[in-house]
């Protein structure tokens, strides 16, 4: 009832309308651009208590017009206008310099390095689990229910902890951060790469056998090429899961920098425009991890001759 | 591990015990020395070394059950010792000699077990239960025995014990900072989430063109950190509860929608020109048809929320709560350094988690018993 029913409703379309392009993009283009309207109107439907309250402190007259107009530029409002947001990224990327408190770029970049640090521990950990597990029948039945529940820990609950033992030891600043996402990131690298590793067929590992490989060759040979769809399958989890863990450690830690920070300063002081420019960053960062997972993935597979 | 590798490790933990008592010159100053002047303590190493030279001479489970019996017999003299106000904190050599061998024994017993296959389709699933559990204790001894032995202070890690008491002393604080988070922020806003989400999942399954822009967007908002919704949230919701439960919904919300559609439309060409032939209406179609056969990932995304939505509701309590709430618990208690609150409302939190995911797992169990991997 699907497709063939979209293709019959439409006998006589336009030649664009088939174009492959214009198929995959049209309703995306029109859910986000309903999207922006049901925005708009939201904007104006939460903000206009407050704005009338403005004109009625200052006992000014007011049209309706003045009102929604009112609406879409006001200075804390509940709800800000889209094009607030985008003006209030934009100008926090472009129009400081990169250094300054105040640049998006600047609080972008201390998030950043964290999460890259955290994402690295978590990455190293996660594989070096999966190595031990497959190898080890021992391991595998007794640490592995243990690194499931371990995610049912609330991990961010135990960032002040991290901070104050951490403090104690000597270590500030970027470590506790990514120890943090670390923690959150290893777990789809352990689970996908287990299940990775342990791909090949029996029929490959008995040829493997046959030609009396060693277990390291092996896992050189065989089980890392076979893993490689899955490690950037849960690389591309992982990375997303330690950018949250990042900016989430920023919060009960009272970071003066990076993206959290910025969101925590908004909202003590009510600048929601604020919060949501930083909102709008943390995306760009996120798909901006994901899309060079995604290049490297795309790289590693040609260099192993994988079909694209 | 063969035969003789299993007696030499029982032969070694046996010497662990015996170190201390018998030479007690180099390795122990003046703790264990004084083993001679305690009788329980010299009667326990009797014991020790009899059930270890048991455990060396018979084979692979009864082995086992003397090798533990001895390392739990070891267990219970180190607890004993550190009693003792000129142990604990300041413990030395041959104590820690004590602290190895319950170490070797207890992982000389997890390996034997690992390597065990039992034909009995219940010993096998009570194996796979023991064997996990027993490796979790002797973390959490070795933590508490490591910890109280070297005298780490409270403020940087408090010994399982300490953590224990205080979950114990203060049940109702943590049953209202349960009740506050658990009940009202996480488990509403994960209905009112993946309700949503599977409802969507319906509508965008029936008019193809929304699934078609939903499905790309669904896909990019569920990589995004929504968790830092939470200060809007907090802004428009309030302090209490509906704000939490406002975020976890929208967390919640968009896996949901991913996993829904993918299961939606995993029905075969051939059952649905079979419902088509019953003439089937689209209604009972989706009941009898499309919904069952989305089960599995229905349930998929309910495992992946459970686990996100108690993140987000602990992340919404650090904007700004009533005065009741994990989150909101565990912030000020690292502030004013009490520690032993703070692991008791992670253990509580932990617990929590780990009965909800077993819930929806049971759930998932009951209700998909005919899906492949259950089946097996």
């Amino acid at each position: 009832m699907t497709s063939s029913a979209a293709a019959l409703s439409l006998p006589r379309a336009a030649a664009w309308r088939q174009h492959p392009l214009a198929v995959r993009f049209t309703p995306i283009v029109t859910v986000v651009a309903a999207l922006m309207v049901v925005w708009y109107i939201a904007a104006v439907l939460m903000n206009l208590s407050l704005v009338r309250g403005g004109f009625e402190r200052e006992e000014a007259p007011y049209t309706t017009m003045e009102l929604i107009a009112g609406t879409m530029e006001a200075e804390r409002p509940l709800l800000p206008a889209p094009h607030q947001v985008a003006g209030a990224f934009l100008d926090g990327v472009f129009g400081y310099a990169p250094n300054a408190p105040r640049s998006l770029i600047y609080h972008s970049a201390v998030t950043l390095s964290a999460t890259l640090l955290g994402f690295a521990l978590g990455a190293g950990l996660g594989i070096a689990l999966a190595l031990s597990i497959v190898h080890s029948r021992v391991l595998e039945r007794s640490l592995m229910p243990w690194i499931i529940c371990s995610q049912m820990v609330p991990i961010l609950a135990l960032a002040p902890i991290f901070i104050v033992v951490l403090g104690a030891i000597g270590l500030q600043g970027l470590l506790p951060k990514s120890i943090i996402s670390a923690y959150l990131s290893f777990f789809p690298i352990t689970i996908g790469m287990v299940k990775g590793f342990n791909a090949p067929e029996p029929m490959q590992l008995d040829l493997m056998r046959t030609w009396s490989a060693t277990s390291r060759q092996v896992l050189t040979r065989l089980r890392w090429p076979t893993a490689m769809p899955y490690l950037f399958a849960s690389l591309k989890v992982a990375i997303t899961i330690s950018l949250i863990g990042a900016i989430v450690a920023e919060l009960p830690t009272g970071a003066e920098a990076g993206i959290g920070a910025r969101l925590l300063a908004g909202s003590y002081y009510g600048q929601t425009v604020q919060i949501w420019a930083a909102l709008v960053a943390a995306a760009v960062l996120a798909s901006g991890l994901i899309a060079l997972v995604g290049l490297a993935e795309r790289m590693v597979g040609r260099r192993m001759g994988t079909r694209a | 591990m063969n035969r003789a590798q299993l007696r030499l490790g029982f032969i070694l933990s046996a010497l662990c015990v015996l170190i201390p008592l018998l030479a007690p010159l180099p390795l122990s100053t003046d703790p264990v020395a004084a083993l001679m002047a305690r009788p329980t303590m010299f009667l326990l190493t009797g014991v020790v070394v009899l059930l270890f030279a048991l455990a060396a001479s018979f084979r692979r489970l009864i082995a086992i059950l003397f090798g533990l019996a001895a390392a739990t017999c070891m267990a219970v003299m180190t607890l004993l010792l550190l009693r003792d106000p000129g142990i604990d904190g300041t413990a030395a050599s041959g104590f820690w000699m004590l602290v190895l061998g319950v170490w070797l024994a207890a992982g000389l017993c997890v390996m034997v077990l690992a390597d065990l296959k039992p034909q009995v389709a219940w010993t096998r699933r009570a194996l796979d239960l023991a064997i996990p559990l027993l490796f979790g204790i002797t973390v959490f001894y070795l933590w508490e025995v490591l910890v109280r032995g070297a005298g780490v202070p409270a403020v940087l890690l408090p010994p399982p014990s300490a953590a224990a008491a205080k979950f114990v002393s203060s049940l109702p604080v943590l049953s209202g900072d349960f009740v506050q988070t658990f009940i009202r922020g996480v488990l509403i806003g994960y209905v009112i989430g993946c309700g949503a989400g599977l409802l969507v999942a319906i509508l965008a399954h029936r008019f193809e063109f929304l699934g078609r822009g939903l499905l790309p967007l669904g896909n990019f908002f569920s990589a995004l950190p929504l968790v830092g919704v939470a200060p809007i949230m907090v802004m428009w919701f309030g302090f209490d509860w509906p704000s939490k439960a406002a975020v976890v919904a929208l967390v919640t919300f968009f896996p949901m929608l991913v996993n829904a559609l993918c299961g939606l439309s995993a029905s075969g060409h051939i059952e649905r020109d079979l419902m088509r032939s019953y003439g089937a209406s689209y209604s009972q179609t989706l009941t009898k048809l499309y919904l069952p056969a989305a089960m599995p990932f229905i349930f998929n995304a309910l495992k992946i929320n459970a686990t996100l939505a108690l993140i987000g509701a602990i992340v919404a309590e650090f904007f700004g709560t009533p005065t009741q709430g994990i989150g909101f618990r565990i912030s000020t208690e690292a502030g004013r350094m009490a520690l032993d609150m703070v692991w008791a409302e992670i253990a509580l939190a932990a617990i929590a988690g780990m009965v909800f995911y077993g819930l929806v797992a049971a759930a998932e169990r009951a209700t998909t018993f005919w899906h492949p991997s259950i089946r097996t």
